[in-house]
């Protein structure tokens, strides 16, 4: 798709992909055949760039077909650089950062107050932590004891001009989400049995959020793009596109 | 006004069990009567507009019809990309209620004047934006946008304003608060008061003013403005906000294609950047903008004269 379309944030979607993985196998109760169903949890990617991982993971999800990604980023197609609410098990467009754990936080008081169960995931990149809103959220989702909430954390280390430490410094990051009322879980994000386990005993604690802060490798599973910068941006040429999907075994 | 819409709101929250009420820490002593009715419906969610703007949307998006309450630039310019591409992209029914136009907190200064917010909310695709000029047309619009089902902007001034005129038939529509044809003051707001004492003042030298308040900025009725105007020789816009983006913007902008071409006086607040703000009442703050009703009169006569 990124390489088809030059449109890139690989290394993103990469470090994401194992998460998605067992979200959309393992944990989130979404129907294909009725995606607006009012009782389903709900997803939601605030980091929006990441946009080619979450319309594959749809796509092998059965929400569409894998051939309408070819038209990704293509002129007319629904299928943005950023992820977009056009698209058949999107909840909502993002894109512009720190806006998808408000909008989680409206979906969980909602979901609470229907009383039907249901849980509401938010993905947050940490370069995305930068941004002032989710830290209103952060402090605001335990106040109001919202335990069907669950962000996770793409803690990948490496932001879009550098890495997260040289850039605006996180740490110490677990601490920051205790302090703030938090149940912090802190795993391996690309332990698949990890990531299940973690993620299917959501709600945690009870009367309190839980954050999963996933540690990955940008660029996974691909030699090249491993904890590379340029792979934030890169889209790659026929020979390392060839490289990388044998890297991968696709 | 503030006392207008929440009572207003109760009772349309006492017949729709979806809307809730969020407000950014701010409505002491207006609010507390809905949230002793619905408390299960009301939220302060603190000192936060970005994440009262993203929380609304998402409520919004589970199915229900939020109303976020603050005052005047917080729940708009603070958030202004939340309501941008989480309320308006996305068509989440989310109500957004600014108490405090133009100068209402005017001793406070200029970060508490709300003088550009129509102006920037009516630039959302998908909003609706509503400046009410007294209590009847806020009760009209609360009732309004209650049931739109669409992203809606309801700018309150603050508190004691007198109602207008006598009846609201169609909030959608410019309502005439006082008849008369040579001149109409077409104003948007409380400020719509000035606009008949202006027009009192020129009645006695002769003249036949007329006075319409134009409530419903987006969507603007442009036939029912035409016809309002239809027969003057001066059409005058009168706001407590800059003229760039408001109601003169719109009219301007209405008449810009016409042959006719009736010519358009636009008074509001003079844009300040740049320049400190000093303490005043709203009304000493609306007559140093030159938006005295004796101002109003002269501004006016001057522009007959230059006819």
């Amino acid at each position: 798709m990124v390489h088809a379309a030059k449109a890139s944030h690989i290394g993103g979607c990469l470090s994401m992909a194992d998460i998605l993985a067992v979200l959309y196998t393992r944990i989130l109760r979404v129907d294909p055949a009725e995606p607006q169903s009012p009782s389903r949890d709900r997803f939601v990617l605030s980091k929006g760039h990441a946009t080619a991982i979450m319309y594959a993971t749809l796509a092998e999800c059965g929400f569409f077909s894998l051939t309408e990604l070819d038209t990704y980023c293509r002129d007319g197609s629904i299928f943005t650089g950023h992820v977009s609410h056009a698209v058949p098990g999107v909840e909502v467009s993002t894109g512009s950062l720190g806006h998808g754990l408000p909008i989680a936080i409206g979906m969980a008081l909602a979901a609470r107050h229907a009383g039907a169960g249901s849980r509401v995931f938010c993905l947050l990149s940490d370069g995305e932590c930068d941004e002032g809103s989710n830290w209103e959220g952060i402090l605001f989702a335990p106040h109001h004891k919202l335990d069907n909430l669950c962000v996770i954390v793409d803690f990948n280390k490496i932001q879009s001009f550098g890495s997260v430490a040289e850039v605006l410094n996180l740490d110490p990051f677990a601490e920051k989400w205790k302090a703030f009322g938090w149940q912090v879980e802190e795993i391996d994000g690309h332990d698949l049995a990890a990531l299940e386990h973690v993620l299917s005993g959501v709600p945690a604690a009870s009367n309190r959020p839980t954050v999963v802060i996933a540690h990955t490798v940008k660029g996974k599973g691909v030699s090249f793009m491993e904890n590379k910068l340029e792979w934030h941006y890169r889209s790659p040429s026929d020979e390392l596109l060839a490289q990388a999907l044998a890297e991968v075994g696709a | 006004m503030r006392t207008t819409f929440i009572e207003s709101l109760s009772q349309a929250a006492s017949e729709n069990p979806d809307i809730w009420l969020l407000c950014g820490d701010l409505g002491y002593s207006v609010l507390e009567p809905f949230a002793a009715k619905f408390p299960d419906r009301y939220l302060n969610v603190g000192v936060a507009e970005q994440n009262m703007a993203g929380i609304a949307a998402g409520i919004a998006l589970s199915g229900k019809t939020v109303f976020i309450y603050s005052i005047g630039n917080f729940p708009t310019l603070r958030c202004l990309e939340q309501l941008r591409n989480d309320v308006c992209y996305h068509g989440a029914d989310v109500k957004v209620v600014a108490v405090g136009a133009g100068y209402a907190y005017g001793s406070q200064g200029y970060t508490h004047h709300a003088l550009e917010d129509a102006g920037i909310m009516s630039m959302l695709p998908g909003i609706e934006v509503f400046v009410p000029c007294d209590p009847m047309e806020v009760r009209a619009a609360t009732r309004l946008i209650a049931t739109s089902g669409k992203p809606s902007y309801l700018r309150l001034s603050r508190q004691g304003e007198p109602n207008l005129g006598t009846a609201v038939t169609d909030l959608r529509k410019p309502r005439v608060l006082r008849e008369g044809r040579e001149v109409v003051i077409l104003a948007s707001g409380p400020i719509a008061s000035r606009a008949l004492e202006a027009a009192g003042e020129l009645a006695g030298r002769g003249r036949d003013v007329g006075v319409v308040s134009v409530s419903c900025l987006k969507p603007l009725d442009e036939a029912a403005i035409r016809d309002a105007v239809r027969d003057a020789s001066l059409i005058v816009t009168l706001e407590e906000h800059i003229l760039r983006g408001g109601l003169f913007s719109l009219v301007a902008g209405l008449f810009a294609g016409d042959a006719r071409r009736p010519p358009v006086t636009g008074l509001g607040i003079p844009e300040q950047g740049g320049k400190t703000s000093s303490a005043g009442s709203r009304e000493a703050l609306l007559d140093a903008a030159d938006l005295s009703a004796q101002a109003i009169v002269a501004r006016i006569e001057q522009s007959l004269a230059k006819r």
